[in-house]
């Protein structure tokens, strides 16, 4: 591991009232995997919108690459990247024509040599002319892939990346993001559900409850000091308010 | 902005116009909803005019004020559906977000949408023109070099229409798509499409001379009239541009920072 690429202090967000995010602060370095946990409503989705720019805080800073996401987003998102699996690309569009805008919208240097070398690097050639709205969902799981790699981002945000894919499917864009973070050195923050895609991807966790940050740690020392057996395990003790010493919420 | 950084930006601009062409190229539908109904309101107002020509002597003189009418009214409503509807198109394609989050500036957005207005505008326009020489022998290239005034006028007002609305609908969601279709007709009756400004209640009038619609009207009745090219007309229609331009940025670039503030982004579409 070396510098920290994303660094995040006091992040807060309130809604009318309601505090989604509650001055959390954490740092992801440069080759690194680290995982947001929590259940729904935990603050997950609110933080990585807001590290995309998606959502002003209010209070806190983000630094992306050293770059201020509030203060000089654009500069900031041309390095970095997203996939979700509830954001989907044109469908009318083929796949190819999806990777050539978002190669251009990039800044990529020969966007249409790019989008082919991604493209067969993620065994999609044989669907580059086929319209991503005709696609099944393991396929569009990749092309959604290949649009997030398309600028060879330094920093990686993903939302569930193997949500309702089949276990082969998720087996392999599991193993596709190994390799590709070996080879790349990228960092990759994710939310996920997937408590055994979070032991295998993940250097590090941070668990969210209300908002907050409430325990972290590589995915077995957090087995451990829980006492647990699974990453499971542990998830259903935060979400149901239950400390690492056996205390809940309420006592506490 | 350093010239590799303006190359940049023309370049992500041009990347959503393309992600626009793509989109049309595969849709006959949209294609022909663009041509459609310019060239239905063009034969509708032509026979109208051809009627007035057999009964009344003061449009006898002047069959083509009717047409170029039509024509110039449908490149503003045009213009701000094209707009509009490349906004909706991110909607419907749930692909805001990745835009959202893409180094593509608000201002870039706003500029590529204002290209492809000006793209679907002509695709519409151009055809509906062509059938009017064809049917009516009346060609409103005849009007010459102001036309592109005209057009050019009329357009940079339909970019304030459509960027508000689009703000209007990134405030309220998909549910309200229906104001794309209906907002430019609130300003129908005070443009002077087809009869003069004067014909207005008094208490209207400085109401239709605040837009920069109504000149533009009346500056293709001098011509098509008097033969007069009225510059003061263009002025002034170019100063109201330049204000509602500026308004309808300032709006959009509002509800997209309040957007963010709300995190109505992540609802796109609901």
């Amino acid at each position: 591991m070396s510098e920290a690429v994303v660094q995040v202090a006091d992040l807060t967000k309130q809604f009318d009232g309601v505090q989604a995010v509650d001055g959390i602060s954490f740092d992801v370095s440069a080759g690194e995997t680290v995982a947001l946990l929590g259940a729904n409503g935990a603050g997950k989705t609110s933080t990585l919108a807001m590290l995309l720019g998606l959502l002003l805080p209010t209070a806190g800073t983000i630094r992306v690459l050293g770059i201020d996401v509030v203060r000089e987003r654009e500069r900031a998102l041309a390095r970095v990247n997203f996939s979700s699996p509830y954001v989907e690309l044109p469908r009318r569009l083929t796949v190819m024509q999806n990777l050539h805008v978002f190669a251009k919208l990039y800044g990529v240097a020969r966007p249409r040599e790019r989008a082919r070398a991604i493209a067969a690097d993620l065994d999609l050639e044989a669907l580059l002319r086929r319209r991503v709205g005709s696609l099944s969902s393991g396929q569009k799981t990749r092309v959604a892939l290949a649009k997030a790699l398309i600028n060879a981002p330094d920093v990686l945000f993903l939302d569930e990346p193997t949500a309702s894919l089949d276990p082969d499917t998720g087996d392999w864009v599991r193993g596709y993001l190994e390799a590709y973070q070996h080879r790349t050195g990228c960092a990759i923050l994710l939310a996920s559900h997937n408590m055994g895609e979070v032991e295998r991807l993940c250097h590090r966790v941070l668990m969210m409850r209300k908002g907050r940050i409430v325990d972290e740690g590589t995915p077995q020392a957090l087995i451990t000091r829980y006492g647990r057996a699974t990453m499971e395990e542990v998830f259903l003790d935060v979400a149901r308010g239950r400390g690492h010493d056996g205390t809940t919420e309420a006592a506490q | 902005m350093t010239p590799a950084g303006a190359t940049s930006s023309i370049n992500r601009i041009l990347a959503v116009v393309l992600r626009h062409i793509y989109l049309l190229r595969t849709s006959w539908p949209r294609i022909f909803e663009l041509m459609y109904w310019p060239t239905i309101q063009m034969i509708l107002w032509g026979f109208i005019s051809g009627f007035f020509a057999d009964h009344s002597s003061y449009v006898a003189q002047t069959v083509g004020v009717l047409i170029a009418a039509v024509l110039l009214w449908d490149v503003m409503f045009r213009g701000q559906l094209g707009f509009s509807m490349s906004f909706v198109e991110e909607i419907w394609s749930r692909n805001l977000i990745n835009l959202a989050v893409s180094p593509l500036s608000p201002g870039e957005y706003l500029a590529a949408l204002t290209t492809m207005s000006l793209l679907r505008t002509l695709l519409g326009i151009l055809p509906a023109a062509g059938l009017a020489i064809v049917f009516y022998e009346y060609s409103i290239f005849t009007l010459g070099l102001p036309l592109v005034a005209f057009f050019s006028l009329l357009l940079v007002a339909s970019w304030s229409l459509g960027m508000v609305v689009s703000a209007i609908i990134l405030r309220a969601g998909e549910g309200a798509i229906g104001v794309a279709w209906i907002t430019v007709f609130l300003i129908a009756p005070v443009s002077a499409i087809y009869y003069p400004v004067s014909s207005l209640p008094e208490w209207l009038q400085p109401v239709a001379w605040a837009l920069p619609t109504a000149p533009v009207f009346e500056g293709m009745r001098a011509i098509v009239l008097e033969q007069t090219v009225r510059v003061d007309l263009l002025l002034h229609a170019a100063v109201a541009d330049a204000v509602y331009l500026a308004l309808g940025a300032g709006v959009f670039l509002w509800s997209y920072r309040t957007a963010r503030q709300r995190g109505l982004l992540l609802q796109v579409g609901e």
